[in-house]
């Protein structure tokens, strides 16, 4: 019999094979300005982290001196000069009541706030991919318990646990470390849930019961057929808690649990700003559009990132 | 139904119980002592010993958790002294920096954080659903992305950043509001309202950027669906396929999305709380945390997971009314 | 059974249709020049596979395509007018208002999936009365009457409490039902029915075209028929239109068109369709038993986690014998337990109680570790060819796969996996391609492959051929055939299309709710059947005239 009709993948066939697949994720991606915006921002963000002590080294400053010359004593310690003390020493003027330059703590509140995210980050994909796992492939009973458990996770406020415990932990135990801890252990719920989704929709696929039907053992079956399917989700996801982390890290240090005095953090300066709004704006300012410019460019490029992988999100739209 | 309710109080139970212990837990493992902090530093040995047996703190830990559990559900009796005060169920026990009961330190505070949330629970709810409403219906205009951009500033603002900006632009700089004092509305609604402003305008940003999203994608995913391809073949007039039949479905999951937001509400309230110095149950956790303060603590992390568990409830039973499909189990 | 025919008057002309779609860079044809005339009281069937635009071409005689990225231009008249000279509306030249006017008041449509096509919140009755309040001004009392009164010309029982209810407390064809009612609230002259019955049970099917051609009759309404289905034309519709890539290939009245088709395609999907009459292949005489099964119930607990167990029984004690060297049809509706019956046969599934042996050893719920040893001999084919293949595979890798759990060597296993796809006719060339890159029919191909690289004694294939078209199918039964021949296979073949069944199989199983309802040889169950259901699937099914 003659080939009637030419079979075509249809506009119903997902494109949906690694390289194929993955070039037309980058290619989605390099199209959308915001997110590609979003990228290059974070990238510069990040060696600028990476290299603060040189760049403070260029301006010749650090995080500790003081500078009380600067001060206007009068004024309770205001800096001196217009915008809070900017010159060509200091770049983005001196802190209020000690003179410390700005632009040096600046720097390395870049320095933890991204330690913090990113070290948080793994804590999280550890626990919560762990969890979702053990979920999703662990039968009813376990499925149902950890389903629970990850409801309760992902409604809870967090937040209160980690002051209650960032608190009350001695001084000496290294700060970071703490808050990647503390902000990982309470905050895994939504990869979690994510995990265990994909798992459960993977498992009932065609080609696991194919596979299962050729003798596969169910460890085989878990690594070569369903965690290559669910993993691009869970990354994807995992940008999106980049922000989220920084903002908990800032959040905390601004309720002054965070990492201690004299290393400096965001989150800590802008709760000494809170009684400078009026007299010094540039000690908010720094601090606040820091940490505004770097959560926006992560969540840019992570909503790109996430765009990009929905098949959903074609770019033909809905017909 | 019913039987949905038995379960969810039986999962309270078990989760307030859990929650507790938990609090219990962590503050047994670490080595902070709260009498230390409630004693003074010039406190010698007799001293500190009077003060942990005051506290109860020469007990073990088992023993003060399961006595804090007692005290819940049938009160509990303390004695300094001579005295023996009699705390009636549910007993959250006394504050161990101040004395005062535990359950009226909550009650004092409760007002505060209620005039915040709720004042701008209303605020968030419109703005965020008109806004998203909007977005979604000029979709790609110009509308459509000044939103989108308001979206992102909001969602990656954090409260204390744009409760500082507000700060510096109303108080600072244009000085048309004095920075906040809280003022019962019960003694001075206007005053109240005033005071509040800002902190509920903060709250509003971040969270009205959040629904406005949710609203948006809502929106455009029940256009998409079928049976407003239906309406619209059968010529109703547009207004009523969106006013009538699209908004519906877009609306309806907001009431889970406000419940699982929960949390994030008490926390960015906590946060905003600390920023204007308002005297609410935010403040209250930071301070008895920094203090070592366990029955305060506790007793909060008791009311918090009420609360959650509550609004969870109150979003289920919503939900199950509004779209008939759900059965509650 | 066909209408009452036309009776001379033209209610709908079009001409020189044509759909233009613009993707990306490039400009996708939809429709490229149709045209066509419906009668009053006529019925037009619009035939034609996945991708020729037919649907595309129905949604256009709304104006449904407004504000999308299509472009539609050709004309769309409407109207009696049209035939006594003074004209008609064209629907395409209408202005947004005007075209909302005519929707559902002038021209109604219904959907192939009734769930989705009602609003899930509100009571059916209200939507109906919705509808017709826009285009009659009724007031509610006199709307909801309305509203009663077509669900009960429809055929919903005790309609005035029935309106009540919300679409998820209908079933599938009550749903159509209920849909039907809402086009005929405002009486329209045209109907256009898109592919209204593809998602409904042979035996449900049948009810609602039996309600098309009674509406038809008794109110002259004309009916535009979208259908994938010769058979569902060839009942239904007086003349047809078959569409192929979105041209006009044929048309004319449904009797000669099928009976004596002009153009080498519609010849070309005549042929292709399994029919209930067509000579078959000699019945191959049946072995010994393979496999048996006896008693054998599987229970499901039910969705929503209660605190008693509520469970139902997709399979309730079934006893058959699969002998060697035959094909066995399953057939049945949507949930009859088809699925979960075969499933169990090849160790998917554990059954609840029962027993299943085979070659004579009991491999009832053996731990998955002892099941190995048999695994190779029990193999299965998908329905659903997207997801049967792991997208993130090569389908050399696919096919290779059940080797190399088997300790075939790498390089072995994929000169195997060549050698496969030569036989199920695929270029071993693209053994390094990804499952996406191949159409759907050629998946299925895979899929084959996949099954027979283990060299099963028994496969099992469920609903091979549903979700390919028409034409597709042919050549994968063909190709199950010729592999059964090769490789001296037992098949079980599941199906809810009784006229594929009749064509593989040599016994046939007819199951219900989960029973085993009849079992026969299939020239004396199609033939005579014994069981009233059998005999009223049979009945059920449309035939081409």
């Amino acid at each position: 019999m003659t080939e009637l009709v030419t079979e075509v993948g249809g506009p119903g066939a997902p494109a949906s094979g690694p390289p194929a697949r993955a070039r037309q994720v980058l290619r989605r991606l390099r199209s959308d300005r915001p997110a590609m915006a979003g990228l290059v921002v974070t990238v510069v963000l990040i060696l600028a982290a990476v290299f603060a002590p040189l760049l403070a080294a260029i301006e010749g400053q650090d995080t500790t001196t003081f500078h009380i010359q600067l001060l206007d004593s009068a004024r309770g310690g205001v800096p001196r000069g217009a915008l809070g003390g900017v010159s060509a020493d200091h770049w983005l003027g001196v802190e209020p009541t000690t003179g410390r330059d700005l632009f040096a703590r600046a720097l390395y509140g870049a320095r933890i706030s991204f330690t913090v995210a990113f070290g948080t980050l793994v804590v999280q994909l550890l626990l919560g991919v762990a969890i979702g796992l053990a979920a999703g492939f662990g039968g009813r009973v376990a499925d149902a318990a950890l389903g629970r458990l990850i409801d309760l996770a992902i409604s809870f406020p967090q937040l209160m646990f980690a002051i209650a415990l960032l608190a009350i932990v001695p001084q000496s135990f290294p700060r970071p470390v703490l808050l990647m801890l503390v902000i990982g252990l309470f905050n895994w719920g939504g990869t979690a849930r994510l995990t265990r989704g994909q798992v459960l929709s993977l498992k009932t696929r065609d080609y696991v019961a194919a596979a299962r039907l050729s003798g596969a053992s169910p460890a085989r079956i878990a690594l070569r057929e369903i965690l290559p399917g669910a993993l691009p989700q869970v990354l994807t996801y995992a940008a999106i808690l980049l922000p989220t982390n920084m903002v908990s890290e800032a959040g905390l240090s601004f309720l002054g649990v965070g990492v201690h005095p004299p290393t400096s953090s965001w989150g800590q300066m802008l709760s000494t700003a809170t009684t400078w709004f009026r007299a010094d704006p540039m000690y908010v300012l720094v601090p606040g559009l820091s940490l505004l410019t770097a959560v926006l460019a992560f969540t840019l490029f992570a909503d790109g990132l996430r765009a990009a992988l929905d098949p959903k999100a074609s770019p033909r739209g809905r017909r | 139904m019913i039987l949905y309710l038995v379960r969810r109080l039986g999962s309270l139970l078990v989760l307030l119980v859990v929650m507790t212990a938990v609090v219990y837990g962590i503050f047994y493992a670490i080595p902070a002592d709260p009498a230390i902090l409630v004693c003074g530093k010039g406190c010698d040995g007799a001293q500190l010993a009077v003060v942990h047996h005051k506290l109860g703190l020469d007990q073990p830990i088992t023993a003060q958790y399961w006595h804090f559990l007692e005290g819940l559900v049938v009160g509990r009796d303390y004695s300094s002294g001579p005295d023996v005060t009699h705390c009636a169920a549910p007993c959250l026990g006394y504050s161990f920096q101040t004395d005062l009961p535990v359950l009226s330190l909550i009650a004092q505070r409760l007002p505060v954080s209620l005039s915040l949330t709720a004042g701008a629970l209303v605020l968030w709810t419109v703005t965020g659903v008109s806004l998203g409403l909007v977005s979604a219906l000029r979709e790609k205009r110009l509308t459509d992305r000044l939103i989108t951009v308001f979206v992102l500033g909001g969602l990656g603002t954090p409260v204390f950043v744009s409760g500082l900006l507000l700060l510096m632009v109303f108080c600072g700089w244009l000085q048309w509001l004095d920075f906040p004092v809280y003022v019962p509305l019960t003694e001075d609604p206007a005053g109240w309202a005033r005071n509040l402003i800002l902190p509920w305008l903060t709250l509003t940003i971040l969270q009205s950027a959040i629904f406005t999203r949710l609203t948006r994608t809502g929106m455009l995913e029940t256009l998409s669906e079928d049976h407003i391809r239906t309406f619209r073949a059968y010529g109703l007039p547009e207004r009523r396929v969106i006013g009538r039949h699209a908004l519906r479905g877009a609306l309806t999951p907001l009431i889970s999305i406000n419940a699982v937001e929960f949390g994030v509400v008490l926390v960015n309230a906590m946060l905003t709380e600390t920023l204007f110095g308002l005297p609410g149950i935010g403040q209250l956790i930071v301070q008895s945390s920094n203090n070592v303060d366990l029955p305060v603590v506790a007793g909060l992390t008791l009311t918090a997971g009420l609360a959650v568990v509550l609004a969870n409830t109150a979003a289920d039973l919503l939900y199950a009314t509004v779209d008939r499909r759900v059965v509650l189990a | 059974m066909t209408g009452n025919g036309a009776d001379g008057n033209t209610v709908l002309s079009v001409r020189d249709l044509t759909v233009e779609f613009s993707s990306g860079g490039g400009v996708l044809r939809a429709v490229d020049g149709v045209s066509f005339d419906l009668a009053a009281g006529g019925a037009l069937g619009v035939v034609g596979e996945s991708g020729s635009g037919k649907s595309t071409t129905a949604l256009a005689l709304l104006g449904l395509h407004r504000h999308t990225d299509a472009r539609v231009t050709g004309r769309i008249l409407l109207g009696a007018e049209i035939t006594d000279g003074t004209g008609g509306v064209d629907v395409n030249a209408l202005d947004d208002e005007g075209v909302r006017r005519l929707r559902g008041r002038r021209i109604a449509m219904i959907f192939q999936d009734p769930l989705s096509a009602l609003d899930p919140y509100y009571r059916i009755g209200d939507q109906i009365a919705e509808v017709y309040r826009t285009h009659s001004g009724a007031g509610r009392r006199a709307a909801w009457a309305r509203a009663v009164e077509v669900l009960d010309r429809v055929g919903i029982p005790d309609a005035a409490r029935r309106a009540r209810a919300r679409p998820h407390e209908f079933s599938g064809g009550m749903r159509q039902r209920a849909l039907i009612a809402m086009a005929l609230a405002c009486e329209p002259e045209i109907l256009v029915a898109d592919e209204p019955t593809s998602a409904l049970d042979v035996t449900v099917q049948a009810q609602i075209l039996d309600l098309l051609d009674e509406l038809r009759a008794d109110t002259g309404m004309a009916l535009l028929l979208v259908t994938h289905d010769l058979g569902v034309v060839s009942r239904s519709a007086d003349e047809v239109l078959v569409m192929h890539r979105g041209r006009a290939v044929e048309q004319g009245p449904v009797r000669e068109v099928l009976r004596a088709p002009a153009r080498p395609y519609t010849r070309a999907l005549l042929d292709a369709v399994p029919r209930l009459d067509a000579p078959r292949a000699a019945r191959r005489e049946p072995g010994d038993p393979l496999l048996t099964v006896t008693d054998l119930t599987r229970e499901f607990r039910r969705p929503g986690r209660g605190l008693r167990r509520e469970t139902t029984r997709a399979v309730d004690g079934v006893s058959l014998d699969v002998r060697r060297g035959e094909t066995l049809g399953v057939v049945g509706e949507s949930g009859s337990g088809k699925t979960t019956l075969v499933r169990m046969m090849v160790g998917l599934l554990a059954p609840t109680s029962g027993r299943i042996s085979f070659e004579d050893r009991d491999v009832t719920g053996l731990p998955e570790k002892r099941l190995r040893s048999i695994r190779g001999d029990l193999q299965m084919v998908f329905q659903d060819p997207t997801s049967s293949l792991n997208p993130r595979r090569t389908v050399g890798d696919g096919i290779a796969d059940p080797l190399r759990v088997r300790g075939v060597p790498a390089g072995e296993a994929r000169q195997t996996a060549r050698e496969l796809m030569e036989r199920v006719g695929l270029d071993p060339a693209r053994h390094d391609r990804y499952p996406h890159e191949f159409s759907g029919g050629q998946r299925q191909r895979v899929g084959i492959a996949r099954a027979l690289s283990l060299r099963p004694k028994l496969l099992v294939c469920d609903e091979p051929v549903s979700a390919l078209d028409v034409s597709t199918q042919a050549q994968i039964l063909e190709l199950l055939r010729d592999v059964q021949e090769d490789y001296g296979l037992t098949i079980v073949f599941v199906s809810h299309d009784l006229a594929v069944i009749r064509q593989v199989s040599d016994r046939v199983a007819v199951m219900r709710g989960g029973a085993l309802v009849e079992l026969a040889d299939v020239d004396e169950l199609y033939a005579s059947p014994r069981h009233e259901y059998t005999r009223a699937l049979l009945t059920a099914v449309p035939v081409l005239a």
